[in-house]
């Protein structure tokens, strides 16, 4: 084998080398690791450890803390996914057939996705802030009294899954603008040849299952979103008022690095994996379907 | 009947613009009234006190906001170009080039599209402080230089590319460094904007990581630095706050209006339903 073929060989290796060395340092090698740590009783500044099984589940379990944050986690899903995606496509359809509007709305109910997230996280504490903000005067304004809406154990989650909706709205509006124009009019015109004439029928007998596999997508994405919902509650409520607001990376991140119980932090990680995993695969599914097409 | 429905629809989207921007407008309303006019218990648009001045000049004076936008800049670029020079070469190789273990590094690729970047974290962090690394700007780049998301894209966009022009390349006697240089980047520009408007948008706004790996006010990105503003103890002066807000939020907003059609494009390209 001469030199020149050989080098043709480890092309393709050498190119792939430094993506390959990357992922085992970053993504491969810490999911490893993470899943090791959570058997162990390691915690962060410790010289030594020991196997200890299921021990550290066993004690999540038993943790009531625990618990409720994977409870919060779930209603935090269910209160913002079903909602961004139902607003997502309404507006994505009122937009498309807004004539000359139709970039200038796409492009405002963008702006909440593109400003900074933190920035607009503070700013709408100001804006929910009971005596001086935009709330106080629609409190009065409805003539009701204005309670604090993130110091209230009843209020404080859904609170932060209507900013996340706000947030995430233009998202989907954009991810459903692409589907839905892709309707040819042809498919609405032998729609009307078969009865659907009227805008529900339209609706459910054309749109619906042509965007079916669009809505499908933005769902999942939008689970695999909301699963990780960390900065609102880091900057607004800190898990609070009385753990109303305490979800899983949150725990986590308490665990791992307020407590340094990087043991109990491993296996929360392990748990989230495995909720998020089920919905990303699914995503990875699609994208892999995605690739087969081309 | 179709006028009524065309204003009912124009109505409804109009209402819904109202909300969308409602805290930019009270963002920018605030951060231009004095204290005394945001205390005075009614909300009003415009400020009835002016105070523009001081509080835009509070947090010049009193936050290193600045630096802040700068250390963001400094981030998201190096982690993009990184990530553009370590995604790039592997994209090719995967597209382009037939070799055992193709199938595998692949798998390896749409496997690790699955972690969540909070999943990696505690280890990502012992890595970084047995190299010493924490609390720096190589604690902020190095854990974001691969991107396998970039990977796919860039893979699926080569494999777009015709055999064609790539033989005819090798025939010219070009290396395969040149042709993914000259050739295959030159093509793959529009995947490769829409790759790094995603990027830029994640790392920017990033505030899990950051808040983990820094401690040194130094080092912050605007999303760090902002919220550390808020809870700073001298009391919530919220005019010098909103004044912080625009001024990080401000800049990324006409960025973005200059470039919507790339910015939502690449926002869509990762749900492949563009």
């Amino acid at each position: 084998m001469n030199l020149q073929s050989l080098y043709k060989r480890l092309l393709p290796y050498s190119f792939s080398a430094p993506a390959l060395v990357l992922m085992f340092l970053f993504l491969i090698g810490p999911i490893i690791a993470v899943l090791f740590l959570s058997f162990t009783d390691w915690q962060l500044g410790e010289s030594s450890f020991k196997l200890v099984g299921l021990q550290n589940y066993r004690t999540l379990f038993e943790d009531d803390l625990f618990l409720r944050s994977i409870g919060n986690t779930a209603l935090y899903i269910l209160m913002t996914v079903p909602t961004t995606l139902l607003l997502g496509l309404g507006f994505a359809m009122l937009i498309l057939k807004s004539g000359r509007l139709r970039s200038f709305y796409q492009t405002v109910y963008f702006i909440p996705f593109m400003g900074t997230a933190v920035a607009m996280l503070i700013v709408w504490d100001f804006v929910l802030n009971p005596s001086l903000g935009v709330w106080a005067l629609v409190a009065q304004w409805i003539g009701i009294e204005p309670i604090n809406l993130l110091r209230n154990e009843m209020t404080a989650l859904p609170v932060l899954a209507f900013i996340s909706i706000w947030q995430n709205i233009g998202f989907a509006v954009v991810l459903f603008m692409a589907g839905l124009s892709g309707i040819p009019q042809e498919m609405y015109e032998a729609g009307e040849l078969d009865g659907a004439d009227d805008a529900l029928s339209r609706f459910s007998l054309v749109t619906w299952p042509l965007v079916s596999h669009v809505t499908f997508f933005v769902l999942i994405l939008l689970t695999v979103h909301s699963f990780q919902v960390f900065e609102s509650v880091a900057v607004l409520t800190r898990g609070g008022p009385n753990d109303s607001t305490e979800v899983l990376t949150y725990t986590m991140y308490k665990e791992g690095f307020d407590f340094f119980r990087t043991n109990i932090a491993s296996a929360i990680t392990v748990i989230f994996l495995l909720g998020i995993g089920t919905f990303a695969l699914v995503k990875a599914a699609w994208l892999e379907k995605k690739v087969h097409y081309q | 009947m179709k006028i009524f429905s065309g204003i009912f629809r124009h109505l409804l989207l109009l209402t819904g613009s109202v909300f969308m921007l409602i805290p930019f407008v009270v963002m920018l309303s605030t951060s231009l009234k004095s204290q005394a006019d945001i205390f005075s218990g009614t909300f009003s648009l415009l400020p009835g006190e002016w105070g523009a001045t001081a509080n835009y000049l509070q947090v010049f004076t009193k936050l290193p906001i600045l630096d802040f936008m700068l250390n963001g800049v400094i981030v998201t670029t190096s982690i993009f170009l990184i990530q553009v020079i370590v995604a790039l070469p592997c994209a090719y190789a995967l597209a382009k080039f037939h070799f055992k273990g193709r199938k595998l590094l692949f798998n390896c690729v749409l496997w690790c599209l699955l972690i969540p970047p909070q999943a990696v974290a505690i280890p990502v962090f012992m890595e970084l402080y047995s190299f010493g690394m924490l609390n720096s700007y190589a604690a902020l780049i190095v854990p974001w230089t691969i991107s396998v998301l970039g990977i796919f894209l860039m893979r699926q966009f080569f494999m777009a590319i015709p055999d064609d022009i790539i033989d005819a390349a090798r025939m010219d006697g070009m290396g395969e460094v040149s042709i993914l240089i000259r050739i295959m980047v030159p093509m793959a520009l529009p995947a490769l904007t829409a790759f790094g408007i995603l990027s830029f948008i994640a790392h920017w706004n990033d505030f899990f990581w950051p808040l983990i790996c820094l401690q040194d006010v130094k080092y912050f990105t605007p999303p760090l630095g902002i919220a550390y503003f808020k809870t700073d103890d001298s009391g919530i002066s919220y005019g010098p706050l909103m004044a912080a807000a625009c001024i990080i939020t401000i800049p990324l907003l006409i960025t973005f209006l200059a470039a919507r059609k790339k910015f939502m494009q690449g926002v869509s390209i990762q749900a492949g339903v563009k």
